[in-house]
């Protein structure tokens, strides 16, 4: 019969020599991916020479000379933006045609079509925790779809060279805030791009929200969507922005321990981190201040007791003074 | 023995009674934001924040009123602690709350010229008037200009921590109101201190 200690260094002897298969494979995994990354960051390079810049330069046939001339602003590749994006170890040429290799570019790649997130993502197991086909619809019944048809796509917001993932991140809230609010700005206070959708000028939004008391500190605390797009909860971010007049106005939407907030903006930290014991709202206490969502628990208990205190001492003291009144 | 002094000039009347109304005011807005509830709201929170926000600017503008009264004017005197025995006396005030007042014993401290207020009194009002509200002004005025006050002075870090100092001493102010209230009713009849905060005339046991 083996002993329970001999059971035990048995069980225990094969744990290291697991453990070192583990590691050996994973890094195996490792190395092969950054390899491949490598791989098509060397390729790209053939195409951000001259898209990674505002310039390029060739080789007139016909003279002979070195002609310099600028790149159009929409084919530029930030490079540092692309190298933080989600999509930083792609080949140029997984999306686009591979007949781009050639210079100039063929007059028919012009015509060639962008894909939609979901010509990738959809239908995908990897990716169903992003609810890519509730992500469409969400936005189908947003403005931006009902409003500008075809001509608002993903794009408009998530350019796939330059958009990283951002709310599921341990980014800070603030940061998170300031990236996303860049998403609107982009447009809604940029008249060029504005107005690439409508012919109207856009509204300014710091008179817009003149109404709103701390205007620049709401705009640094929260995101756009809290207030206009309505919120889904089988999805991390809201994409039905609605129109103006849905746009959430009562201060106690947010300035409640039921706030909105939770199913938006601090969402995703609350379902990785859960409350605190004895804070409602632990990640609202922990990275913002929201007047009337944040509530300590005991703090309040101890009003209350101390509250009762005071009022039971008067009461005590009241009806002694009634029943030892002079008769 | 009973008689009337002429103790509270119409300016300490104006100020108080403009100073009972705001507190009242804050209190009321004050409880409402914190314990706002969207199903249920007392009052309206951008009402009450409005009506908090007013009361405060004005409270305060109220409080260098009393300051100013309390440096340059008579006033002071009744506010200047003295601290030799003023244990002894705020426990033999305080004997006479618990006990001798059931005993209808004479107060230990009677209402004179003087000595507007009894030592109890006298330490209250102190406590209250240079360190609640002092305090609660200064942590309203920076929510009030958060952006301004504790992110640039304070590197942001200081709105909750100021927002829980203000809601504890807030808490503070308005159990001073409850028991000042209350206190209010033990004068020479269950109404005298009220009528001398409107006549001006303190009213003796």
């Amino acid at each position: 019969m083996i002993s329970h200690f001999t059971q035990f260094t048995r069980k225990f002897s094969a744990f290291p020599v697991l453990a070192m298969v583990v590691v050996l494979f994973l890094s195996l995994q490792l190395n092969a991916q950054s390899k491949k990354a490598a791989e098509n960051a060397a390729f790209n390079e053939k195409c951000l020479k001259c898209h990674g810049q505002s310039k390029y330069k060739y080789t007139n046939p016909e003279s002979g000379t070195e002609v310099t001339k600028k790149m159009y602003m929409e084919t530029i590749i930030n490079r540092s933006q692309f190298a933080e994006s989600n999509h930083k170890n792609f080949k140029c040429t997984d999306c686009h045609s591979a007949d781009y290799d050639t210079f100039p570019h063929p007059g028919h790649l012009r015509m060639e079509a962008m894909y939609a997130c979901n010509d990738c993502h959809g239908g995908d197991e990897a990716y169903a925790k992003f609810k890519f086909e509730e992500i469409e619809s969400e936005f189908q019944a947003s403005v931006h779809a009902t409003k500008h048809s075809e001509d608002f796509n993903c794009w408009m917001c998530h350019n796939p060279h330059t958009y990283k993932i951002n709310v599921r991140s341990d980014e800070k809230i603030k940061d998170i805030v300031a990236y996303d609010n860049a998403i609107c700005l982009n447009c809604h206070a940029d008249i060029t791009e504005y107005q690439m959708l409508t012919d109207k000028v856009n509204p300014n939004i710091v008179q817009k929200h003149d109404w709103l008391p701390n205007q620049a500190l709401h705009f640094k605390n929260v995101r756009c969507i809290e207030c206009h797009a309505r919120t889904n909860d089988s999805i991390l971010v809201a994409h039905n922005v609605q129109p103006k007049a849905k746009a959430v106005r009562r201060c106690v939407e947010c300035h409640s321990t039921n706030s909105i907030l939770m199913a938006s903006l601090y969402k995703y930290k609350v379902q990785e981190v859960r409350s605190k014991a004895g804070f409602y709202n632990g990640v609202i206490m922990n990275e913002g201040y929201v007047i009337g969502a944040n509530r300590n628990y005991y703090l309040g208990l101890l009003s209350l007791i101390m509250f009762g205190c005071v009022a039971g001492g008067i009461l005590i003291h009241a009806s002694l003074r009634i029943l030892k009144r002079k008769k | 023995m009973s008689g009337k002094i002429y103790l509270y000039p119409v300016w300490i009347r104006l100020w108080h009674a403009l100073n009972a109304i705001l507190i009242i005011l804050l209190i009321i807005s004050g409880v409402s934001m914190q314990y706002t509830n969207p199903e249920n709201p007392f009052i309206r929170f951008d009402i009450a924040v409005t009506m908090h926000n007013i009361s405060g600017i004005i409270l305060t503008a109220n409080y260098m009123v009393f300051l100013f009264g309390t440096f340059f004017t008579p006033n002071g005197k009744y506010y200047k602690l003295t601290f030799k025995g003023l244990f002894a006396r705020l426990i033999k005030q305080f004997t006479y709350y618990t006990f001798g007042i059931f005993k209808h014993e004479k107060p230990p401290f009677p209402v004179t010229k003087e000595s507007k207020f009894n030592p109890l009194q006298q330490f209250t009002y102190v406590i209250a008037m240079f360190v609640l509200v002092p305090i609660v002004l200064i942590t309203g005025w920076a929510l009030l200009y958060p952006e301004i006050i504790l992110t640039k002075i304070m590197g942001g870090s200081g709105l909750k921590v100021n927002d829980f100092i203000h809601v504890i001493i807030g808490f503070f102010v308005s159990f001073f109101m409850f028991i000042h209230i209350y206190f209010c009713t033990i004068g020479a009849t269950f109404v005298s201190n009220f009528k001398s905060m409107i006549s001006g005339f303190h009213e003796s046991h």
